[in-house]
């Protein structure tokens, strides 16, 4: 099985936004939460670069480690999906990420958190492929259609790179190879303990 | 619009030629640019905003702007606490007063009644409806806020395994909607005792003299003491101390954002586990003396009136306190005024 990652070239990203979009639309995601942003950094300074972020699945996943009730599990995929059946909106797993994938509608108790929702690699939850009540919670389930998240999918610069790890990265190195530069791929230090070697 | 835009790049491109065509001359080669350096040189790294900052962030162009945060490797280090440090911390402080409870049971057995006192058969009030009420409310929300926040820590260890997933998610959740609820009488109980208490609970020399005459724990006989000796007094302390702790830290965590950012919120959540597993362990000892612990202890709170022996020889100031006061108001026999 492929081990699924995401990687933002950041010296392609041009901050359309595109990918926060698509997101929002394919999955009907809630209002006020984003399961993806675009971050820009040194904004309007030189060096400037934006980088695409959503949950990055993690190895050994701080989310599932603090949870208090264990809603997360991981897929053959590697992918990092939770139940919100199972969880309780106390607001570790948001404590405990490192990329701020974590969020909650503002249902719960006096207006708090309510069942926690994240970017779920367009893989649905745990519910049956395809069914409604699997996308009513956790939004379309493209991974079993054979499709790759729709974020990356079509990321206008094919700056957002989705797929098995060592196959983005190889994308990503011979890039970086060609133009002779490259930012390096953001997170992954912290996300996956490893990062791409030029 | 559009004519007018094609018209307008058109001007300038051909003012920036102009003006660059010998500076052009003397300086390109290979397509480099005039400074001679590669234009992504000075584009921004992970390693080096990580060593300038613990955390990365920039600017988001969506509404919520917390979310402008890239990357916070602090969550690591909360894991670690929560995981490692927190099920150690809270299992050694709650079975080990457990079992100093145990341990002391068995070497000093329960404080009896007539210890040295005798059994006189008259009552004495020592705390009116209005005590006990504020008492009981803020123990009922304890127990629950206990319960439910060990719950957050060794619920999925200790529990989940005994009756699954989906039905120890359904109790989580309403363990968790207890513990926001019952936060709020928690809270008003804690003032009230405070408001109410606290002018018996003031430090004193007396207190003092109380500890190192062992409180009656330790030896025989029993120190002289006012309403609160000084055991009480630090039990008094400790609920309106770690109360507030416990409530302001909770607020804090139940409003995201409200008041601070997500590195305050770990921290917050680091003091409200660690405040509430000794808090837990305090009370524990606080429920051991008033229960089990000591004969005629529990009357106290339980009916509000106490043996008038057991009261002279725990707390033999305020017994000769009240009755001045009975005798001046000129109350009948063993009907005594409330304390306040």
């Amino acid at each position: 099985m492929a081990r699924m990652k995401f990687l933002c070239d950041a010296d392609r990203c041009i901050e359309c936004n595109a990918c926060v979009t698509a997101c929002k639309n394919e999955h009907e995601v809630p209002w006020g939460i984003n399961r993806r942003r675009v971050v820009t950094l040194n904004d309007g300074k030189p060096g400037e670069r934006s980088v695409s972020m959503a949950c990055m699945h993690c190895t050994d996943a701080p989310c599932a480690a603090v949870c208090p009730v264990n809603c997360f599990y991981t897929t053959a995929d590697a992918v990092v999906l939770h139940s919100k059946d199972i969880c309780i909106g106390c607001g570790y797993c948001f404590y405990a990420c490192p990329f701020g994938a974590p969020q909650y509608p503002k249902v719960g108790n006096f207006g708090s958190r309510g069942k926690m929702d994240k970017c779920t690699y367009c893989a649905g939850g745990p519910e049956a492929d395809f069914s409604t009540i699997e996308y009513e919670k956790y939004g379309s389930n493209r991974l079993a259609e054979g499709k790759l998240p729709l974020c990356a999918e079509m990321c206008s610069t094919k700056a957002l790179l989705a797929g098995d790890g060592e196959m983005i990265a190889q994308i990503y190195k011979e890039r970086v190879v060609k133009r002779g530069y490259g930012s390096g791929a953001w997170g992954w230090k912290t996300a996956y303990r490893e990062t791409i070697a030029i | 619009m559009r004519r007018g835009m094609t018209l307008f790049r058109t001007i300038v491109v051909a003012t920036a030629l102009a003006a660059a065509v010998p500076a052009m001359a003397q300086q390109t080669r290979d397509g480099l640019n005039p400074t001679g350096q590669n234009p992504t040189a000075d584009s921004v790294t992970e390693e080096f905003l990580f060593k300038q900052e613990p955390k990365i962030g920039g600017r988001v162009s969506i509404p919520d702007g917390k979310s402008a945060n890239l990357i916070q490797p602090q969550g690591r280090e909360y894991q670690a606490f929560r995981e490692g440090w927190l099920p150690w911390i809270g299992g050694i402080a709650v079975l080990g007063i457990l079992g100093l409870l145990t341990a002391f049971f068995l070497l000093r057995g329960r404080i009896a009644l007539d210890d040295p006192g005798p059994d006189t058969g008259k009552k004495i009030l020592r705390f009116n409806s209005f005590e006990r009420f504020a008492h009981w409310m803020t123990a009922t929300c304890f127990i629950i806020l206990s319960l439910s926040g060990l719950n957050y820590i060794f619920g999925k260890r200790l529990l989940m395994p005994l009756i699954g997933p989906e039905a120890f998610g359904t109790l989580s959740q309403w363990a968790k909607y207890s513990h926001l609820y019952l936060a709020w009488p928690f809270m008003l109980g804690i003032a009230i005792m405070l408001i109410v208490w606290l002018k018996d609970n003031i430090p004193e020399k007396l207190d003092w003299e109380w500890i190192k005459a062992g409180g009656g724990l330790i030896g025989r006989g029993h120190p002289h003491a006012k309403r609160f000796n000084a055991g009480q007094k630090v039990v008094f302390w400790m609920v309106v101390g770690f109360g507030a702790a416990m409530s302001v830290t909770g607020v804090v965590m139940m409003f995201p954002f409200a008041v601070t950012d997500i590195n305050g919120m770990q921290v917050t959540q680091v003091i409200h586990s660690l405040i509430g597993v000794v808090f837990i362990a305090g009370i524990l000892a606080h429920i051991y003396i008033g229960s089990i612990g000591m004969e005629g202890a529990y009357d106290a709170m339980g009916s509000g009136k106490v043996d008038l022996g057991w009261a002279k020889s725990h707390h033999d100031l305020w017994v000769e306190e009240q009755q001045a006061k009975n005798a001046s108001v000129a109350q009948l026999g063993t009907r005594q005024v409330p304390a306040e």
